[in-house]
């Protein structure tokens, strides 16, 4: 079976990010980046999958600029076989990764693709959908537990209503949520070995997809910030604070 | 301008969170409100209530990305937006409709500026962007917690739609929590609790009886097997915007406060008076919950709030 795990570079989850004065976006100059989260499960997945006997080949693909070489290293530090760059120093709509990724797929032709469920910069949660839309696969978003039974998948998917577990047939589309597995930290001799796995850097003008935006950013701005507020001495002051609230509320 | 608005239901009841998509998409144009599923009756009857409404469209059939997507995409080509709530089933379902139809959608949209001028949250509501949408036609989720619900007393007419499709994804089963609460996702009041309640999550649940309250719960609490999946708040659960938050042995990582950011007022009891969410708070308790919550509820009994 083979596996292709699409990733994303993005402002490492633990920086606290700063919106630029003049709004232009957010500031991401000097800030760590590292892989998006979501998309390190993905990678731990498929890795696990293949040490399951499930995947002969895993080939992770990243869109960004040249610097998006180093989350690719860690993929393959974690076990991924080969890599993939579709270079760029555009930012693109997620409607022109999923095209990118969809010629990737026809490329490749793997049988799971996995990806993050979200990026945690734009916080979309498009691609995978996208991508199973423009693929004509199925797709089972929001994965929390993955298995091989048969010819296919069962998936258990987090939803509103709690979990749900669906099977679906491959080729197919799976991204991946948070509780899907704990991400390895590849040991240093793996890290030196992802150094010499291949790794194709492709200028994104090769692949002819139309990357024109279709939306304008006008301009991003911080939350509007609360109020300081009070720390209260006993329970009657917050019962009595809770009472009033709760007594202003208009009804829905 | 018209909108085709999918509606969200659960077996065989509408959902809040649509009441709410519909006043917000009612800016935009008249709506035809798709009601896409099975035990469509109920679901149609009450959406054909809602303000705002022009038709009620109902496509009997699987529920199940692959085919829903069909159906709607065959429907989409008359209208100018095609939206749904950025619940799980629109998030799963609006991305794929959008690349179908050679769009890119607006997803997450918590503010409405114009016929096509939106504002959505990034980095886990850290910053928020506003789009301006280029294209002919637009593709939107809304998020249900930052607009108020639709009024009823509407009487919309309810028309069948042809939904002659077959999906390759088979449900296999569901894993639900039984639970006589509000809806955690557009609740008035919702009482959160963290890991720190460690297994009394039935404090919680008490004080949120009290007040008629929605449970909510952190990431930590759920993976502790504290709480059950669909009580979790924060960037990868539900996101709420309560008028009153209470939040108990929580201390506020950014994945939480990623889903609690709606909130009007937010109450905070825990025994870290550095906590963040003590800092972001607009009323804090100090000290151990589990002396806290006992009494504040017998306060609340006394003020006569017990429901």
């Amino acid at each position: 079976m083979k596996i292709l795990v699409a990733i994303k570079r993005v402002v490492d989850h633990n920086v606290r990010i700063r919106v630029r004065p003049d709004g232009t976006g957010v500031e991401t100059s000097g800030v760590r980046m590292s892989m998006n989260p979501f998309c390190k499960h993905a990678v731990e997945a498929a890795v696990q999958l293949g040490e399951a006997g499930h995947g002969d080949e895993i080939v992770v693909v990243s869109i960004g600029p040249k610097a998006a070489t180093d989350v690719i290293l860690t993929a393959l530090a974690m076990g991924a076989h080969r890599g993939i760059l579709v270079e760029t120093d555009a930012e693109l709509e997620t409607l022109a990764i999923a095209k990118l990724l969809a010629k990737v797929v026809a490329e490749e032709n793997p049988d799971i693709v996995l990806l993050g469920k979200q990026a945690v910069d734009d916080d979309s949660n498009h691609v995978g959908q996208m991508l199973a839309a423009l693929t004509d696969r199925p797709q089972a978003t929001f994965a929390s537990e993955i298995r091989v039974v048969g010819q296919g998948l069962e998936v258990v998917r987090e939803v509103d209503s709690g979990r749900e577990t669906i099977a679906i047939p491959l080729p197919s589309i799976v991204t991946a949520d948070l509780r899907l597995n704990t991400p390895r930290n590849a040991a240093l001799p793996m890290v030196m070995k992802a150094r010499s796995k291949p790794l194709a850097v492709r200028p994104v003008a090769e692949f002819g997809v139309d990357l024109t935006p279709r939306l304008t950013i006008e301009k991003v701005s911080p939350p509007p910030e609360r109020m300081a507020g009070i720390t209260v001495g006993s329970v009657a002051e917050l019962a009595a604070f809770i009472a009033e609230d709760v007594s202003q509320m208009e009804a829905l | 301008m018209s909108v085709l608005l999918i509606a969200d239901h659960d077996r065989g009841a509408l959902s809040p969170a649509t009441a709410r998509v519909v006043s917000a998409a009612s800016q935009l144009g008249p709506i035809d409100l798709l009601v896409i599923g099975q035990d469509t009756d109920t679901v149609a009857s009450a959406a054909a209530k809602l303000s705002g409404v022009a038709k009620v469209l109902v496509a009997e059939g699987v529920s199940a990305s692959d085919a829903d997507t069909s159906v709607i995409e065959r429907l989409a080509s008359g209208y100018q937006y095609v939206i749904q709530s950025a619940g799980s089933v629109g998030k799963d379902r609006m991305p794929r409709v959008a690349a179908r139809l050679d769009l890119m959608p607006v997803t997450d949209v918590v503010e409405i500026l114009g016929a096509n001028r939106f504002v959505r949250p990034i980095y886990a509501g850290n910053a928020f962007q506003t789009v301006t949408d280029n294209q002919i036609r637009h593709v939107l989720t809304i998020r249900a917690s930052a607009f108020r619900a639709a009024a009823g007393g509407n009487d919309a007419p309810i028309e069948v739609v042809d939904s002659a499709v077959t999906s390759a994804v088979r449900l296999i089963a569901e894993h639900r929590t039984e639970s006589d609460t509000p809806d955690l996702a557009t609740a008035q009041i919702v009482v959160g609790g963290g890991i720190a309640v460690g297994s009394n999550f039935q404090l919680i649940e008490s004080l949120a009886n009290s007040l008629g309250a929605a449970i909510g719960a952190t990431r930590a609490a759920v993976d502790a097997g504290y709480a059950p999946n669909d009580w979790q708040v924060g960037q990868t659960g539900k996101i709420i915007a309560p008028d009153l938050y209470i939040a108990i042995g929580i201390s506020g990582a950014l994945q939480h406060l990623a889903g609690i950011q709606g909130a009007k007022k937010i109450v905070a009891i825990n025994s870290d008076p550095d906590a963040p969410i003590v800092k972001l708070a607009d009323v804090a308790l100090i000290g151990d919950l589990f002396e806290i919550i006992p009494q504040l509820i017998a306060e609340l009994d006394k003020a006569g709030l017990k429901h």
